[in-house]
């Protein structure tokens, strides 16, 4: 279909490259070269991924078998990032916990996207009373910090790995809901909006076809970062004791069985999952970098 | 103006309504049964529906809800279970130590990612952009209790530069008479140089903490209003006219920047209100944050009521004082057409990391 205005790139002229120019392998060096936040985010990225699968696939090490003898052992060739204070290998622990993490962060930014988005629309293209309360609703929900929310949340639900999930999305739906909300209403009075709805299409054929396709790139974006944010925000809580429970290898669960141990100078358990958790989120945070610079470029 | 401001004021009444209401709906659906943390493991059936009746949660949660309010009315937020005193009372009495932290931290980040952002800003593209931009994606991926627990680590269990991470003073420390209830002012205000010597040695790492963490979202936002202004036209007409750069500088960047940045201190100031939460566990800070996660443990309601009621608050008056600073500062705003919806200032979302370009109905 050659309708304009469909898809979240149509109009951006390097996507209209004509059949013969550069191969996709071309552009993808020169988008690259261009943007260094894309080589540095995807490669991170993908280690980080293929890190976790091997974690769960090959663990050098079982992450959850105890074994006395070799209690808080300091970093060294058997156990690269030491032991714990049950003799668990630090280092298949980590490995374990960064794949939890890592789908956490994923399911949780694609719920909320789904949901944010699809509620912005209807809010946004409706308009009227509708869109005036929804409004309000997000204002007030948006007076407690998402950590908070999540964090209450979470503690009213009970501390299960789907509970937790159910938290950070709700606290992060507002943000998402605003974004495309503000993208619809800009869209809503654009020509072939218009067009559309003139020549007879449905609101809702309107609504599906030619608003949410072009209205969703900021939360796009928003998603992508989510995914880093959302990593922060379930190991803070699960730090906090209202996240994920122990004997769960959850990167927050290790640092705060390592936080007992820090001022005796075991640092090893607790700093280890903490650079995970950074290296995972930097990943993410440059990807979304990426995408926001595409958008702006976009833009004007 | 003042339409504006009658608008804005309303707004918020109306949001402050809405967070009671919230507040109510999150703490009144919580598991687990106060009156048994109450009562203790050892209670039989008899003496938990006793105390159940005098906590009133046997009644309807529309008489729950009168209740809530009537707390609410006669500013005490009712009775925490955990130490005897009303919410209000030990929030009020916990929240000068917090606010320390959040001063402390938020005059840090400001003094380092002021100066820096318009350093790199003024120079795009440049080697030093580059790495102030990696820097501060750097910083917005740190998790807070981590760097923390780093802290520690580096600070008192190897170098032992700095007191135990455990609460705002020595044990031993001679404790001044409490005016205020935050430690730094209150032994400067009775002279009490060595308390507070010590009192400042304990607050560097857990603001250092939050500081660090804060500087990335100032960073960026000093960064691109300079880069805003340095871009502009009448920039440029003022360079070609002769003016310095110094000049240019003091008289438009500064300025500008200096609306913008107060718009984000207002969102990480109340950002530190929640997060904070972290931080005063991990150094046992005596706060509003370590009070809360105490009643969260002991799931005792009205404390955890009383404190998300309390960071609501806060936060929606913090958005209305930075809202009518900035219509006090941005004549658009002073002068916009009568019966104009308010302009809003550009709402960054709620953590500093959380800052992404505007969509770009809010930008033209």
């Amino acid at each position: 279909m050659s309708r304009t205005g469909a898809g979240f790139s149509a109009g951006r002229p390097d996507d209209t490259v004509p059949a013969g120019g550069p191969g996709r392998s071309a552009r993808l060096r020169g988008e690259l070269r261009r943007h260094p936040s894309l080589l540095v985010g995807g490669v991170l990225a993908a280690a980080m991924v293929i890190a976790a699968i091997a974690g769960h696939v090959a663990p050098p090490d079982n992450p959850l078998a105890i074994n006395p003898g070799h209690a808080l052992a300091p970093p060294g060739p058997g156990h690269w990032f030491g032991t714990d204070q049950f003799g668990r290998d630090v280092f298949s622990r980590v490995l374990y916990g960064l794949g939890m993490d890592v789908v956490i962060g994923l399911i949780v930014a694609a719920l909320a996207f789904a949901v944010g988005a699809m509620a912005g629309i209807i809010s946004g293209y409706l308009g009227g009373w509708i869109d005036d309360i929804v409004m309000r609703v997000i204002d007030i929900v948006m007076s407690l910090p998402p950590f908070l929310l999540a964090l209450s949340i979470a503690v009213v639900l009970g501390n299960t790995v789907r509970n937790v999930v159910i938290a950070i999305t709700i606290a992060y739906v507002p943000y998402l809901l605003r974004l495309t909300r503000s993208g619809v209403l800009t869209m809503r009075g654009a020509d072939y909006v218009l067009g559309a709805r003139a020549v007879g299409a449905s609101r809702s054929r309107v609504m599906a076809l030619h608003v949410l396709p072009n209205a969703v790139g900021p939360s796009m974006v928003q998603a992508a970062l989510m995914v880093g944010w959302a990593i922060l925000d379930v190991s803070g809580l699960s730090f906090l004791g209202v996240g994920i429970q122990p004997p769960s290898p959850e990167l927050g669960v290790q640092i705060a069985q390592g936080a007992s141990y820090i001022t005796s100078g075991q640092w090893w358990i607790s700093v280890f999952p903490g650079v995970a958790i950074i290296l995972t989120v930097l990943a993410y945070n440059f990807l979304g970098d990426y995408a926001d610079d595409k958008l702006r470029g976009q833009g004007s | 103006m003042r339409r504006y401001i009658i608008r804005r004021l309303g707004l918020a009444v109306l949001t402050l309504a809405g967070v009671v209401v919230l507040v109510f709906m999150l703490t009144h659906i919580l598991p687990g049964n106060p009156a048994l943390v109450q009562a203790g493991g050892r209670a039989n059936a008899h003496t938990l529906q006793e105390i159940e009746r005098q906590m009133g949660l046997n009644r309807s949660l529309a008489a729950q809800f009168g209740s809530y309010l009537g707390n609410i009315a006669n500013g005490s937020l009712g009775t925490s279970y955990t130490t005897g005193n009303t919410a209000a009372h030990d929030l009020l009495t916990r929240l000068p130590a917090t606010a320390e932290l959040a001063v402390a931290s938020t005059i840090l980040a400001t003094i380092i990612g002021v100066p820096l952002g318009v350093a790199v800003g003024l120079r795009e593209g440049s080697v030093t952009d580059w790495a102030g931009r990696v820097g501060a994606i750097i910083g917005t991926s740190i998790p807070l209790y981590w760097l923390g627990l780093v802290l520690i680590v580096v600070f008192y269990a190897d170098l032992h530069i700095a007191p135990a991470p455990i609460g705002e003073v020595n044990a031993f420390a001679a404790m001044p008479p409490s005016y205020t209830h935050s430690l730094v002012l209150d032994s400067l205000l009775s002279g009490n140089w060595a308390t507070l010597s010590d009192a400042l040695r304990h607050l560097a790492l857990p603001a250092v903490t939050l500081g660090i963490v804060e500087t990335a979202p100032i960073f960026k936002i000093t960064r691109s209003a300079t880069l805003e202004v340095a871009g502009s036209d009448y920039m440029r007409t003022a360079r070609a006219y002769g003016l310095s750069r110094w000049e240019v500088l003091k008289n438009d960047i500064l300025r500008n920047a200096a609306t913008r940045v107060l718009t984000a201190l207002g969102i990480v100031f109340g950002f530190l209100l929640g997060g904070s939460i972290l931080v005063e566990r991990i150094y046992d800070w005596p706060g509003i944050g370590l009070y809360a996660w105490n009643a969260v443990t002991t799931t005792d309601y009205n404390a955890i009521q009383g404190y998300i009621l309390l960071i609501g608050v806060l936060y929606v008056l913090l958005n209305l004082a930075v809202d009518l600073l900035y219509a006090a500062a941005d004549p658009r705003i002073r002068f916009g057409s009568a019966g104009d919806r308010p302009r809003r200032r550009p709402r960054p979302a709620w953590q500093g990391r959380r800052v992404i370009s505007p969509p770009s109905v809010e930008r033209h």
